[in-house]
């Protein structure tokens, strides 16, 4: 399906530019894809997936992390980059080959939190498998950065014979969550001053190449994988569904939520279909094969909670239709903006 | 819940009045939840839901927007708003925009994380937008009742409070409009009690019924509806007991009368209307910041084709309007029906567009 | 802006309240409930608590909440 192309008019940066939403689509189709768009990089997907021979290709990604608060209740921005990194690679479902790693510093950040981010990227590492071969340092004056960004690259080799990506969405596929959503954004948010709620919820940030990698290795109908970060679960599906042209169903009901998730977005009127994630990768698999892959993800160390949440219908409008528990039904759509800046 | 949501259409279906009767659902947040959960597909032909004036930013006229923009761009002050404020558009920016370009301009959850904020910031003048119908006015009357006694001599409020029943009787009168039932907002009510809108089924025969904001409250609250109707016993009923009573939170509603006295208040899409609007008592003046931060005159204009006035008195929905998902989107929005989260254009954009 | 959800008192100090929704705690203004008790349910709003809870209408209703009440350990 076609994507119209509209002028962008806005004359300066706006937050809710970054925030994974209409916005942040507005900038890259409207903007950027009009100075270096080309047929690899239009695709936007998690990773870019180069060919390199009959048998292999390379997936290539990469990320900045920017988050605020550096440390949160279950990770912080070391952690972060590295699964963000990881799971970005695991959606073309290639084996993850190594990192690059580059950090902007800000002049008086204190050495020992450098540690416990770099011990955090360390045990990170160690969980997926993976090495950083190459990296940058910069430090720049105080005020030019808060604290510290972290910008990586990620490279890893596809099986050509096993690919894996939204043009194999197939009518009938199942679509499957490997967990409850909006933990992350609601960690992060749970930190901030303002809203001073006290809770439990820690980010499901995780890194998740050894869950996909027990998923290809029981079934070969993992058609897609996205991994549901900024913007949560919904524009993941609205994604897929516009730019493949197929419909899909979303049942309200089976998309796993933490109680206590639910009452803050309660609190703070916010849908939790729309808010981060950074360890929820959405699968769509084909259809006999979805129960077999449901039960591996359960029994995987990130899966526990995993469920098939939605179907791909028929080639139609490209539109999710979300069924409510109540037997009813709506269309999902681009959120505008979850006033939620620097979440991931 | 199902069950419960199941009985009562059924029972909306069997007692369903032969001609077409408009439902009024007051509340921008009904609004939102009869959408959200896509009750609409539920009811029956006859019952037609429309929404009403219930949202304050949507009510919220061009000429106040413009007016807190000039003071943040005339004054190093820091201004408080909730969510939605920060992105209605007024004549020529917003205050979305104002704080992309650097002003001071913060979103808060209460009213408290602002006078905090000025107690804690001396040096700092602070104002805080205060906007929402009687469920928000208490709590602005209790910060400003604070500052004044704790002497946090840099707050201010600006102060853009209306009430709900004026308009109910305005919209009772407006001959473009035919009411034949109101949903009552529930946590309005939940303040002032039942009685403020026994007028409506007292003198213009109009059926009321108070309701929460499940999809089983509203359903329930319908069906209660159609009963009066069809009964021809108009009366002001409670659905939401387990919240509303018929004299509310008396502490609440003397706290807003310690503070503020009513006056003219003008309401986009209705006009000016007397007595649905606050104002600061004489003793409380000095936390007025119309009054502490005065700008020039002000010009605003309306957008031209905006009909978001037509949408709040119920006349049209929205997607009648020329502009609906067209020049007018979430990401663009003209008027603040499709900004706002209770606004009953953002509403149908989210929720009411189906296969 | 009508936005106020249900959630119990676990304990009061002066004006203040720390409140429980969901798992969820907050503290929030009780200025407004001038007779609210520990273990009282209330409708927050906006930071404060605007208004108690008739928990035997509640439990009329209890469908209708039903996560919160049903965590409460009602039947």
């Amino acid at each position: 399906m076609q994507k119209v192309k509209k002028d962008f008019t806005d004359s300066i940066i706006q937050l809710s530019h970054g925030d994974g939403g209409l916005k942040t689509a507005h900038l890259i189709n409207d903007l950027l894809l009009d100075y270096i768009g080309n047929d690899i990089l239009g695709k936007l997907e998690d990773s870019a997936v180069l060919k390199l021979d009959e048998n292999k290709s390379l997936a290539f990604t990469t990320d900045s992390f920017v988050v605020n608060p550096i440390f949160f209740p279950g990770g912080d921005i070391g952690k972060l980059s590295v699964c963000g990194t990881v799971n970005d690679l695991a959606t073309s479902g290639c084996k993850p080959l190594a990192m690059s790693l580059a950090f902007i510093l800000e002049e008086g950040f204190p050495i020992s939190d450098f540690k416990k981010i770099l011990s955090s990227i360390k045990k990170t590492l160690d969980e997926a498998d993976l090495r950083i071969i190459t990296g940058d340092t910069k430090v720049v004056e105080k005020g030019s950065v808060d604290r510290i960004f972290i910008n990586t690259a990620g490279i890893g080799i596809v099986d050509n014979n096993y690919t894996i990506s939204p043009d194999k969405i197939k009518t009938g596929d199942k679509i499957i969550i490997n967990g409850p959503v909006a933990d992350h954004g609601l960690a992060i948010l749970s930190q901030r001053k303002e809203f001073d709620f006290k809770t439990d919820i820690i980010s499901d940030c995780a890194p998740l190449n050894g869950l996909i990698s027990d998923m290809t290795a029981v079934s070969g109908e993992i058609h897609a994988l996205r991994d549901a970060t900024r913007g949560g679960l919904a524009t993941v599906l609205f994604e897929i569904a516009r730019n493949s042209g197929l419909d899909i169903d979303l049942f309200q009901e089976s998309v796993p939520l933490r109680k206590q998730a639910r009452g803050i977005c309660e609190f703070l009127g916010m849908d939790p279909l729309y808010i981060a994630n950074e360890g929820k990768m959405v699968a769509f698999v084909g259809r006999d094969d979805a129960d077999k892959v449901l039960e591996i993800m359960r029994s995987s160390k990130y899966g526990k909670e995993s469920a098939i949440i939605g179907e791909v219908l028929k080639e139609g409008k490209g539109i999710v239709v979300l069924k409510t528990d109540i037997g009813t039904e709506r269309l999902l759509d681009l959120h505008y903006s979850e006033q939620l800046p620097r979440i991931c | 819940m199902k069950k419960e949501i199941n009985d009562f259409t059924k029972s909306l279906i069997d007692n369903r009045p032969s001609e077409q009767i408009n439902i009024m659902e007051v509340c921008g947040t009904h609004t939102m939840a009869i959408s959200r959960n896509g009750l609409r597909q539920i009811l029956p032909d006859q019952i037609n839901l429309i929404s009403g004036p219930g949202c304050p930013v949507c009510v919220t006229s061009s000429k106040d927007i413009d007016w807190m923009i000039e003071i943040i761009m005339n004054y190093p002050v820091t201004l408080f708003t909730f969510g939605d404020m920060i992105r209605v558009p007024g004549s020529a920016s917003s205050l979305q925009f104002e704080k992309a370009s650097g002003k001071d301009i913060r979103i808060c959850y209460s009213p408290l994380d602002a006078l905090d904020f000025a107690k804690n910031n001396p040096e700092r003048d602070v104002i805080f937008i205060a906007i929402g119908f009687e469920t928000t006015i208490p709590l602005t009357s209790v910060i400003v009742k604070r500052a004044y006694e704790e002497n946090i001599n840099n707050f201010y409020i600006f102060n853009i409070h209306k009430l709900v029943p004026p308009a109910l009787e305005l919209l009772l009168l407006d001959k473009e409009i035919k009411i034949d039932g109101f949903l009552c907002p529930g946590h309005v009510s939940a303040i002032i009690g039942s009685l403020p809108y026994e007028f409506i089924a007292a003198k213009y025969r109009i059926p009321c019924v108070i309701s929460g904001f499940e999809p089983a409250d509203i359903m329930e609250s319908l069906d209660m509806l159609v009963r009066q109707y069809n009964s021809k016993k108009p009366a002001v009923e409670i659905q939401y007991k387990r919240v509303v009573t018929s004299s509310g939170n008396p502490t609440a509603v003397s706290m807003i009368d310690e503070i503020f006295e009513p006056c003219d208040s003008y309401w986009r899409g209705i006009g000016n209307l007397p007595g649905s609007g606050l104002k600061l008592r004489e003793e409380y003046e000095g936390l007025d910041a119309m009054k502490k931060f005065p700008v020039g005159p002000i010009i605003s204009k309306e957008p031209p084709g905006c009909q978001c006035g037509s949408i709040l008195k119920g006349i049209i929905k929205p997607f009648e309007c020329k502009l609906f998902a067209k020049a007018c989107r979430p990401e663009n929005p003209i008027g603040p029906c499709m900004v706002s989260s209770e606004g009953s254009c953002a509403a149908y954009y989210k929720y009411e567009r189906s296969r | 802006m009508c936005l106020a959800i249900p959630a119990k008192i676990i304990s009061i100090k002066k004006n203040s309240a720390v409140i429980e929704s969901l798992g969820v705690e907050k503290e929030v203004d009780i200025t407004l409930l001038p007779d609210a008790k520990n273990g009282d349910y209330v409708i927050v709003h906006a930071g404060f608590a605007i208004q108690a809870i008739d928990k035997e209408e509640a439990l009329v209703t209890q469908g209708y909440w039903k996560e919160w009440l049903d965590e409460e350990g009602n039947q």
